[in-house]
């Protein structure tokens, strides 16, 4: 019984330093569409597993590196601090790149796929010459991405200009421009196409086009380029 | 599909029913240690270069070119069922490793790599970690290779003999192994894989590396290696890696395999050692007779 005790006060105690310092415990966001509604582009399979498997997974393990991190810091150990900033860049990253991913993608009878025709159409066109250029050349970036990653096509904020990048494993889009704003995102880990595409990602990233959503990747890139 | 055990230089009847020797091991190794870097069996095949076909300029002699080739698995590709399924190795071995084979041998054909073992093409494009186009095919071959090599139907159990004296030695013991093992599989982030090796000092470690980096260009002797990118897990797992690591060593690694690899290592090591001490006893002799100023015979006395 005094155990318990002891227990339940140190949790306490934990939830206590923890809302004195507000720190934030992250959670899954909802999808604004069911899990099959990208079908036959994406499958429901996938979809799930991604999302509720995946994307928890990594928030899971953010949030328990996020505590360890504020315990380090109050306890002053510099070394498990810095230790930790790995699994923050891998955890973190996932969250904030999975966050971005699913609005990015929508249903075909939802504007997915639909191109897009306001000024973000219009810098594509400029930039890459036509939207069918800026698609190969996505494609074959994202196809040669060795390993686990992501392929971008970005803002650079300062430079009012479209990028493509891409990304190893979870690293933010940040880690290759500070000036970097995510528009659209594509997830060439091998977990987000497998189960359909087998070991054919090209495949994938030809598919994927249709369910892009063009709409949120305009209102980001208006909000930059006003 | 046929079964043949790997390895080149001998074919080799279950570990646990007969004593292997050092001996008879230094004895089948010493050509290929003499041939080979020491650390790992090329696969080659000869065959007509596609240069000859066509139209040049001036005419060119008929060529040959060796190119790397699909190294069959030493099993079936259902002989891992039902915990690998068949499935999984027909895209594992037939549609990866065949794309890393044959985008190998274009990236390699007309270069300096062309005829080259695959060991040595590894080495030249990891060029020190400023690494060549050819590097990730040619290791992920290498890779998956001594993957397949490094399982068998009815795998799992425990080691015995001297590998698990070395275990008990460098990891205190068994489970010790396979709870860092596993670590090392599990938080290999992103794609890559884990390794049991012999290091430098003479010591068994568990290393885990990224995509396509192997102990080779780390300068280790590997022993065991899992594959823990998606592909190699996730039809038969999902998500799951955790699950196939833990299947991976109940029930389908090759114990004998390390086994195997860990006498070909002391060998190649005791040979090295050998040899070292024996150029030293050269030396301390030349070295005495430099020193020896004894008039030689006069001739012309016989």
């Amino acid at each position: 019984m005094a155990l318990r005790a002891l227990a339940n006060g140190k949790t306490l105690g934990r939830l206590y330093h923890q809302q004195i310092r507000g720190l934030q415990t992250f959670s899954l966001p909802d999808l604004a569409y069911d899990y099959g509604a990208l079908e036959p582009a994406i499958s429901g399979e996938i979809m799930q597993l991604h999302h509720q498997k995946h994307h928890q997974t990594y928030i899971t393990n953010y949030n328990k590196a996020l505590e360890q991190l504020d315990d380090a810091i109050a306890k002053g150990d510099a070394s498990t601090a810095v230790k930790l900033q790995s699994a923050i860049k891998f955890n973190g990253g996932g969250h904030v790149n999975h966050s971005i991913f699913w609005k990015n993608l929508a249903p075909t009878r939802e504007g997915g796929g639909e191109p897009p025709h306001g000024s973000l159409g219009w810098a594509i066109d400029q930039h890459y010459g036509s939207m069918e250029k800026l698609i190969a050349k996505m494609n074959a970036e994202g196809a040669a991405v060795q390993g686990s990653g992501w392929v971008w096509l970005a803002v650079d904020k300062e430079l009012k200009r479209l990028v493509v990048e891409t990304t190893a494993n979870q690293d933010p889009l940040v880690t290759k421009g500070a000036s970097l704003v995510p528009l659209v995102g594509i997830d060439v880990w091998e977990h987000a196409y497998y189960l359909q595409y087998k070991n054919v990602r090209p495949d994938y990233l030809n598919n994927i086009w249709k369910v892009i959503n063009w709409k949120y990747a305009s209102e980001v890139y208006a909000k930059e380029c006003p | 599909m046929y079964v043949f055990f790997s390895n080149p230089t001998y074919h080799h009847p279950d570990c646990s029913s007969r004593e292997i020797t050092m001996a008879s091991i230094v004895s089948h190794l010493t050509s290929s240690f003499l041939s080979t870097p020491g650390f790992c069996r090329p696969s080659q095949s000869l065959h007509q270069s596609q240069k000859q076909m066509r139209c040049t300029r001036k005419s060119v002699p008929r060529t040959i070119s060796a190119s790397i080739d699909l190294k069959p698995t030493p099993y079936a590709l259902d002989a891992l069922e039902p915990h690998m399924s068949k499935e999984t190795l027909e895209y594992h071995w037939g549609k990866h490793q065949r794309g890393y084979v044959d985008n190998l041998n274009k990236q390699i054909e007309g270069t300096e790599f062309d005829g080259k073992s695959l060991g040595e093409i590894i080495i030249a494009s990891y060029n020190n970690g400023d690494v060549l186009p050819a590097f990730n095919n040619a290791a992920q071959v290498w890779n998956h290779e001594f993957f397949w090599e490094s399982m068998k139907p009815g795998g799992g159990g425990t080691p015995s003999g001297e590998l698990l004296e070395l275990i008990n030695r460098d990891f205190g013991s068994f489970e010790s192994l396979v709870s860092e093992f596993t670590l090392a599989a599990t938080t290999q982030f992103g794609s890559g894989w884990a390794w049991l090796v012999y290091k430098e000092d003479e010591k068994l470690a568990v290393v885990n590396s990224s995509n396509a980096i192997n102990p080779l260009v780390l300068n280790y002797d590997p022993l065991l290696t899992i594959d823990v990118w998606e592909h190699a897990y996730y039809l038969d797992f999902k998500n799951l890696r955790a699950d196939y690591i833990s299947t991976f060593l109940d029930k389908l690694v090759s114990w004998t395999a390390v086994s195997i690899r860990l006498l070909e290592v002391q060998a190649v090591v005791a040979l090295r050692k050998k040899a070292d001490e024996n150029i030293a006893e050269l030396d301390a002799i030349i070295a005495t007779r430099d020193n020896d100023t004894t008039e030689p015979e006069d001739p012309d006395e016989y």
